[in-house]
């Protein structure tokens, strides 16, 4: 039933496997209001998989039934071939899937080491005991865990602020801390919601790189929210096109952006 | 002898202590002189293996690693002659370089600098192969004639039977008069100049200058300066491998500080603007403090200032002075030195450029042995230098060991030594102009030596010295210096040779003009702004006016103050040439650049409009503009001293 078959190569040659999660027919409402209606469509292993939209699109919804944050009132969500009963959110990340939020939530008052432990949370085994005792396996899995942390850290360039309380960060640079607790849990599926919001030229054009190169380094299969379309369009390999709860488009940026109804989306026409 | 010999024996005679050490994945990693030796050996065998002749250049680009200091040792080892280049360099004046020396094989850190040679490479006809160290985001360049370093290296190991005997037999050949590595003048004027250097000429001036400053074994450097720059070549290659001292690499650029702190170095050089940043760092952070630590703070730093050169030179103290300095350490200078990284300097330097009088002495007063030296690239860095109990910050020392110098008529200095390069690179010309049969080497410098102490003196480039309408001597440096020593003044440009009078461009410092705005509740949105703000105005017309009182001060150069300024509304900047790589003005090129504002300042208008091309870091353009306002500065009656007498 699930397409595990074969997958594509993109314009810069990359081998796309075979789907990983497969979104069908999911519909949301929250009371009377239907955020997302009848949508269906996959994500592949090792794409880059961008969600766009105007505003109110829908777009965060989504992904938050993607990270089992919401759960439908209809349709199914598929992963690695079996279908998804409703999770709590521990429990997807346990999954493999790991996500940044939009608007960043980190512990403020930690230090960036620290925080990005945090990420390694649900890779721990020792209980609370053995931890307070250290020795044995806490002190070896700590070992582990913090060289995970600091490859992650060597590998997003924040190892000048390793040991800087992140309430004292600027914001481009929370948000890439924000991306190393996600990564340091080693993901399969990485959810990324607005990555690039609120930044400057240059922030953009880090995160941008540092999205490729995750993608490239790990072969993590990537789903991201952006409203950014230039971003977006350089970045991901195929596109989902939301507008008032609808897909309106899906297929690879070029064919996005001559699909007429997300022409309409982003200029405006008028609703009947 | 050279430097790969001088590895063997290092290796032999004390192969387990600490050779290099770099900081990755927040933990310092250590290479002893014996592993030193075997990651150079495989690097070898691999170059041999990618077909490295003897006589070959292989030009290297990337921040202080080990790995990078092991290229340079095992393109010496094969044969070949290494290239350092400044990794901040835009990729046309590595085309020029690359061009220049015909390098077959490039070194390189990481992906930026692949790109860059690979964006040059139509242009760079002998160019054959690239090696480089993180292959992160490399996965999917061309591998035809790119290779990863470990792999490299893992290809010299597989094939060490088959090369050793030939890498056996290059590297003794290598001679003490062959060359050892060709490194590119910064280039205040015109193109850059390759200069060739010698195994002679880079071990014998490590040789006499450890000695000079008793180099120990046990002795620790951080390696943080450009490897593309002379000093940075002798320190942590020529005076390390001589003395076998180890050479330590931050974790990236932007945890220098830390990494200084962490590894505490006792050999330590950096230039003036180094400690410049240090000592308002500090004050900006004391401004922050309490009363009582500011009390602390400022009471024992008077005592230090007081006592703390004496006492760092073997000179008479009472006993009460004495006594309290060791208070003020446990209390203050112990922790300060400690913060900075500073604990257990042994010796430290500072070179390139004048640093200011209150500079020197804050960190002299802390107890810290810092000292002037006075080089260039063409004499294997030490020309002069300051000995121990000898220090001041107005001369730059006595003759380095095994140096002569001489002073020529119009004040230039000469030197001749057996760091005397060989010669420039396919530039007979310049090689001659520069350096005469006898060896005597012109420095481009004017100055004289102080007939009391044998001390050397500095006074500016010769070339830039200059004469005003009235015949009175012009010399900028001087005066710049003298402005550039204001915390709120990171660059000054003084122009005025063969007018009536000087006129100045200033850049303010934005670390410290930005914390005083901050302090004052100034809201300002960008450099500019802050630049032209009224308040910063009258501030830099007050240092310009007591520059102007200091100048006058001096009969030669009374003629050189400063009637008339502008604040830049843009910091001078290296991607735009307006300064060398190594942060020197260009004097020319700024004329040129900026030669509307320089006529506003003659012709006596109030403000002038103008438009600026920038380059952006990734080496796109764009423009800013600004109307400056342009500021008279009161200027001391010359005579003021003679009148008085």
């Amino acid at each position: 039933m699930l397409d595990q078959t074969e997958g594509y190569t993109t314009a810069d040659g990359r081998k796309i496997g075979g789907v990983v999660m497969e979104m069908k027919n999911i519909t949301l409402r929250f009371g009377g209001v239907v955020a997302i209606k009848d949508i269906s469509f996959d994500i592949r292993e090792g794409e880059i998989r961008a969600i766009i939209g105007p505003n109110g699109a829908g777009k965060s919804s989504m992904l938050n039934v993607i990270s089992g944050f919401y759960n439908p009132q209809e349709g199914e969500v598929w992963y690695r071939g079996s279908k998804r009963p409703p999770m709590k959110p521990y429990q997807v990340a346990q999954q493999g899937i790991a996500r940044t939020f939009q608007n960043i939530a980190l512990f403020e008052g930690m230090t960036v080491l620290d925080n990005v432990m945090t990420g390694r949370l649900t890779k721990m085994d020792a209980n609370v005991f053995r931890q307070a005792i250290w020795k044995g396996r806490a002190e070896k899995e700590e070992v582990e865990n913090r060289e995970k942390a600091e490859r992650v850290i060597d590998f997003l360039e924040i190892q000048h602020i390793r040991k800087t309380p992140v309430s004292r960060l600027p914001y481009g640079l929370k948000k890439r801390v924000e991306l190393a607790r996600a990564l340091v849990s080693e993901p399969s599926l990485l959810l990324l919601d607005e990555p690039m919001a609120g930044m400057n030229v240059e922030e953009k054009e880090d995160m941008s790189r540092f999205i490729l190169d995750v993608n490239d380094e790990f072969g993590t299969t990537i789903a991201l929210i952006e409203h950014d379309m230039g971003v977006v369009m350089d970045l991901s390999d195929r596109v989902v096109v939301m507008d008032y709860g609808k897909k309106i488009g899906d297929g690879t940026p070029d064919e996005v952006r001559n699909n007429q109804d997300v022409i309409d989306a982003y200029l405006g026409v008028a609703h009947d | 002898m050279s430097i790969p010999a001088l590895l063997e024996r290092n290796a032999k005679q004390f192969g387990d202590a600490p050779a290099y050490r770099e900081k990755e994945f927040g933990i310092w990693q250590t290479w002893t002189w014996a592993e030193a030796e075997k990651e150079i050996e495989a690097l070898a065998l691999g170059l041999i293996n990618l077909g490295v002749k003897e006589g070959d250049f292989v030009a290297i680009i990337g921040r202080n690693r080990p790995y990078l200091y092991w290229s340079m040792v095992a393109a010496q080892s094969v044969g070949a002659v290494p290239v350092p280049l400044y990794q901040d360099a835009v990729a046309e004046e590595m085309a020029y370089v690359l061009g220049h020396c015909g390098a077959r094989f490039v070194i390189v850190g990481d992906q930026e600098q692949v790109d860059k040679v690979i964006e040059i490479q139509d242009q760079l006809h002998q160019f054959e192969h690239m090696i480089y160290l993180d292959p992160r985001g490399l996965r999917k360049y061309d591998h035809s004639h790119l290779h990863q370093f470990s792999h490299v290296q893992d290809q010299g190991r597989a094939a060490r039977d088959e090369f050793l005997p030939e890498l056996k037999k290059r590297r003794e050949k290598l001679g003490y008069d062959d060359q050892c590595v060709m490194l590119y003048t910064s280039g205040t004027t015109g193109k850059p100049k390759g200069v060739v250097l010698s195994n002679r000429n880079v071990i014998e001036t490590a040789k006499s200058s450890s000695e000079f400053d008793r180099l120990r074994r046990e002795d620790d450097i951080l390696a943080y300066l450009p490897m593309a720059w002379v000093g940075d070549f002798i320190f942590s290659v020529g005076q390390a491998y001589w003395t076998g001292f180890c050479v330590n690499c931050p974790e990236s650029e932007g945890t220098m500080m830390t990494d200084l702190r962490e590894i505490g170095p006792t050999y330590y050089f950096a230039p003036p603007r180094v400690f410049e940043t240090q000592l308002t760092n500090v004050m900006i952070r004391m401004e922050d403090a309490g009363r009582f630590k500011k009390w602390l703070f400022d009471t024992f730093m008077a005592h230090a200032r007081k006592v703390g050169p004496s006492i760092l030179d073997g000179k008479p103290v009472s006993g009460m002075d004495r006594f309290k300095y060791w208070l003020g350490n446990i209390f203050v200078y112990g922790p300060l030195k400690n913060t900075l990284g500073f604990s257990r300097v042994r010796v430290g330097y500072t070179a390139g450029e004048a640093i200011g009088p209150e500079i020197f002495d804050f960190y002299r007063s802390l107890g810290i042995n810092l000292k002037q030296l006075y080089g260039q690239t063409e004499a294997t860095v030490f020309i002069t230098a300051q000995p121990d109990g000898e220090v001041r910050s107005d001369t730059v020392g006595v003759p380095s060991p095994n140096v002569e110098l001489k002073i020529a008529e119009n004040g230039e200095v000469f030197y001749r030594s057996p760091g005397v390069f060989v010669e420039y690179y396919k530039n007979p010309e310049s090689t001659a102009d520069t350096k005469d049969p006898e060896g005597w080497v012109a420095t481009g410098d004017a100055g004289f030596i102080e007939p009391d102490t044998g001390h050397l003196r500095i006074i500016d480039r010769a070339k830039d010295v200059g004469q005003m309408a009235d015949g009175s001597l012009f010399a900028p440096k001087y005066v710049e210096n003298k402005l550039k020593f204001f915390p709120n003044i990171l660059e000054a440009v003084l122009f005025g040779n063969g007018r009536d009078e000087c006129v100045a461009f200033i850049n303010i410092d934005l670390t410290a003009v930005g914390n005083w705005a901050e302090r004052n509740n100034i809201a300002y949105s960008s450099y500019q702004e802050l630049a032209g703000h009224p308040q910063v105005m009258a501030t830099i017309q007050s240092h310009v006016e007591e520059v102007n009182r200091s100048v006058a001060e001096d009969e030669m150069l009374s003629g050189c103050q400063v009637h008339r300024f502008v604040v830049l509304h843009k910091e001078l900047d290296a991607d735009d040439g307006e300064l060398t790589r190594t942060r020197k003005v260009r004097r020319r090129i700024i004329e040129e650049k900026y030669a509307d504002i320089i006529a506003a300042l003659y012709d006596g208008s109030k403000e002038v409009s103008t438009r600026t091309e920038v380059t952006y870091e990734d080496g796109r353009k764009g423009y800013i503009s600004a109307t400056l306002e342009i500021r008279d500065a009161a200027v001391s009656s010359v005579p003021a001293k003679m009148a008085a007498e």
